[in-house]
């Protein structure tokens, strides 16, 4: 191992044997890429570069070889102009330059300032896009198909039938979804349906029919992207959630247990006699009750996470859905 | 004097400690061990003489978290991180290969033997007031490394993709989705969505076999390096000192001025 000297690194810059400063080996490094490039896609940019190249190589020659050629070099004899600030304070201190010595900034800090900061502009260009991979996608194109659950007519006025679906077929099982869909006659001239999203707003689970599923008349239909099941319902008087004992009436209104609101609902809408379930919302209560509900709507919230009053505070923003 | 003639002994033993020393060479300094005689220190330190049984529930805490390391990396070589076909995964891991079921079987109930270790740890830690100065940090460590073993259970919870642990999993993102402000984001970064899907499958596999053990084995290391650099803390009944190299009781060095211990205090800890 060479022994360690104990001498300034600095010693020597600014000194006579160094060149001057020179610009013409920026031009003949562009005469050089030039010919590279043109050796690959064109004579006419390789003949440019060869004489960028010779022109800024026999500029920089002649600089270079000006003290040998007993030429004068550029004064550098005037006063030295006040430095800015920082520059001064990088020697503030250090050793006193002398009168008319040139304050350079000491390479080694500039070197560790670049290499700092270089490290870190690179460190952030790559780390934010795989933060941003890592967590945005959950936050945006979520998008939610139209289902198209059947003919109204298979739905038989003031009976919930309870209906499944694939939310998107393509990632198989996992979307399956449950809605429970009763048709309340008609509101005016238009048909009226209640669509309850069968997931408990306590903390998820699936919610069950209070009732009787009339399993022998389960019924299969293919539809253009889905294939939904339907299972009509006897004397339902409401949901229960197994898993903590929420419990729900027939509009999805909380009776007992830990749920925070009511039942969640999907959009619907009737197209061609058939009832297409678009995105889910959240409700707070609903008054009334079937065609005459008065249904207090709010977006999409995650169960458990309240929607009205004081509590509602604490989830001010919902994620996109 | 003249120097003996090595024996064959000696050359045995200088042929087959060889490879040791030329590891240790190439990674000691002047005045600092190097890797062999880092481990040596390691497991030949001395430790204050009345110690107990419970001061091995650390290590028996680390050899739980190995195991848990080894059966996980075996069993990743047969898991297969995807809705149509973890389950069937499982089952074929189960019933199938030779031996899947004592791997697997290990790396479920190690699980839980790993989390009641820690518990026994920290309850020993805390009687035997080895969590107060010099040993704050450690003790922090030691419930961040807690915290990540459960976060670490309850994304393999989902792995076997069953009802069961599609429940619970749903059950467990909803809680966490419950805080509040952030909580209906935390939510969703979890599920990789606004409902549980095939990302949050692999999502939680990655998490479950990359990012926790990794946090995890760094953790550790950190905890071990700090338990070395204080040392073994007595029973809060001992007479004797503690510390990297404990000394006699202190009645015996009484009116001495006795150096403090590397990197410690000089009271009895």
């Amino acid at each position: 191992m060479n022994p360690r000297r104990d001498v300034d690194p600095h010693e020597g810059q600014g000194t006579s044997h160094e060149p001057t400063p020179t610009i013409w080996p920026v031009g003949f490094a562009v005469g050089v890429a030039c010919i590279f490039v043109g050796l690959i896609i064109s004579k006419i940019v390789l003949v440019v570069g060869v004489v960028i190249a010779a022109i800024f190589g026999i500029l920089w020659i002649r600089d270079a070889t000006r003290p040998f050629r007993g030429a004068e070099a550029p004064s550098e004899t005037e006063a030295p102009k006040p430095l800015p600030p920082g520059r001064m304070a990088a020697h503030k201190d250090g050793p006193d330059p002398g009168e008319g010595a040139v304050v350079r900034f000491p390479r080694s800090k500039f070197l560790e300032a670049t290499t700092l900061g270089l490290g870190g502009l690179i460190g952030v260009i790559v780390t934010a896009p795989v933060l941003g991979f890592t967590i945005l996608p959950p936050f945006i194109k979520q998008g939610h198909p139209k289902i198209d659950v059947g003919a109204i007519d298979d739905y038989p006025e003031n009976k919930f039938v309870i209906a499944t679906f694939m939310l998107k077929p393509e990632d198989g099982e996992v979307s399956r979804r449950t809605a429970y869909i009763r048709n309340n006659g008609l509101l005016g001239e238009s048909p009226s349906f209640t669509v309850l999203s069968n997931r408990c707003v306590h903390l998820g689970c699936p919610v069950q029919v209070n009732g009787l599923p009339l399993a022998d008349e389960t019924k299969t239909e293919k539809t253009a992207t889905n294939t939904v099941t339907r299972i009509p319902t006897a004397a339902a008087a409401g949901f229960g959630c197994p898993c903590h004992g929420g419990q729900y009436d027939t509009e999805g209104n909380r009776t007992a247990g830990p749920p925070v609101r009511a039942l969640d609902r999907y959009e619907f809408e009737i197209v061609n006699g058939r009832l297409l379930l678009g995105k889910t919302f959240s409700v707070s209560e609903v008054d009334g009750t079937g065609a005459d509900a008065k249904i207090h709507t709010y977006p999409l919230a995650g169960p458990g996470q309240h929607v009205d009053g004081p509590e509602g505070w604490l989830y001010p923003v919902q994620p996109p859905r | 004097m003249a120097k003996s003639k090595p024996t064959r002994v000696d050359q045995v033993v200088y042929l087959l400690t060889y490879p040791l020393n030329w590891l240790e060479e190439r990674t000691s300094s002047p005045g600092h061990s190097g890797l062999i005689g880092g481990i040596k220190y390691f497991l030949f330190r001395k430790v204050p003489g009345d110690i107990s049984w419970g001061n091995t529930l650390g290590s028996a805490a680390l050899t739980a978290f190995i195991v848990q390391a080894v059966t996980g990396v075996i069993l990743a070589m047969y898991y297969k991180p995807d809705p149509n076909s973890a389950y069937e995964s499982i089952r074929h891991i189960t019933d199938d290969l030779w031996a899947g079921w004592l791997v697997r079987g290990m790396h479920r109930w190690g699980a839980s033997v790993f989390i009641i270790l820690l518990f026994l740890h920290m309850g020993r830690v805390f009687l035997y007031g080895a969590y107060k100065y010099p040993r704050e940090l450690n003790w922090i460590i030691g419930v961040l490394i807690l915290l990540l073993g459960m976060l670490e259970g309850f994304f393999g919870y989902l792995l076997p993709w069953d009802q069961t642990a599609y429940w619970a999993t749903v059950v467990g993102v909803n809680l966490q989705a419950t805080g509040p402000f952030v909580g209906p984001f935390l939510g969703d970064v979890l599920r990789g969505g606004a409902e549980i899907g095939p990302d949050t499958l692999a999502r939680f596999y990655s998490l479950h076999m990359l990012v926790i053990p990794g946090a995890l084995a760094a953790l550790i290391g950190l905890h071990l390096w700090l338990v070395v650099r204080i040392g073994v803390g007595s029973p809060p009944w001992s007479p004797l000192e503690s510390g990297p190299e404990p000394g006699p009781p202190p009645a015996e060095r009484k009116g001495l001025v006795t150096p403090a211990p590397r990197g410690a205090g000089v009271r009895r800890r």
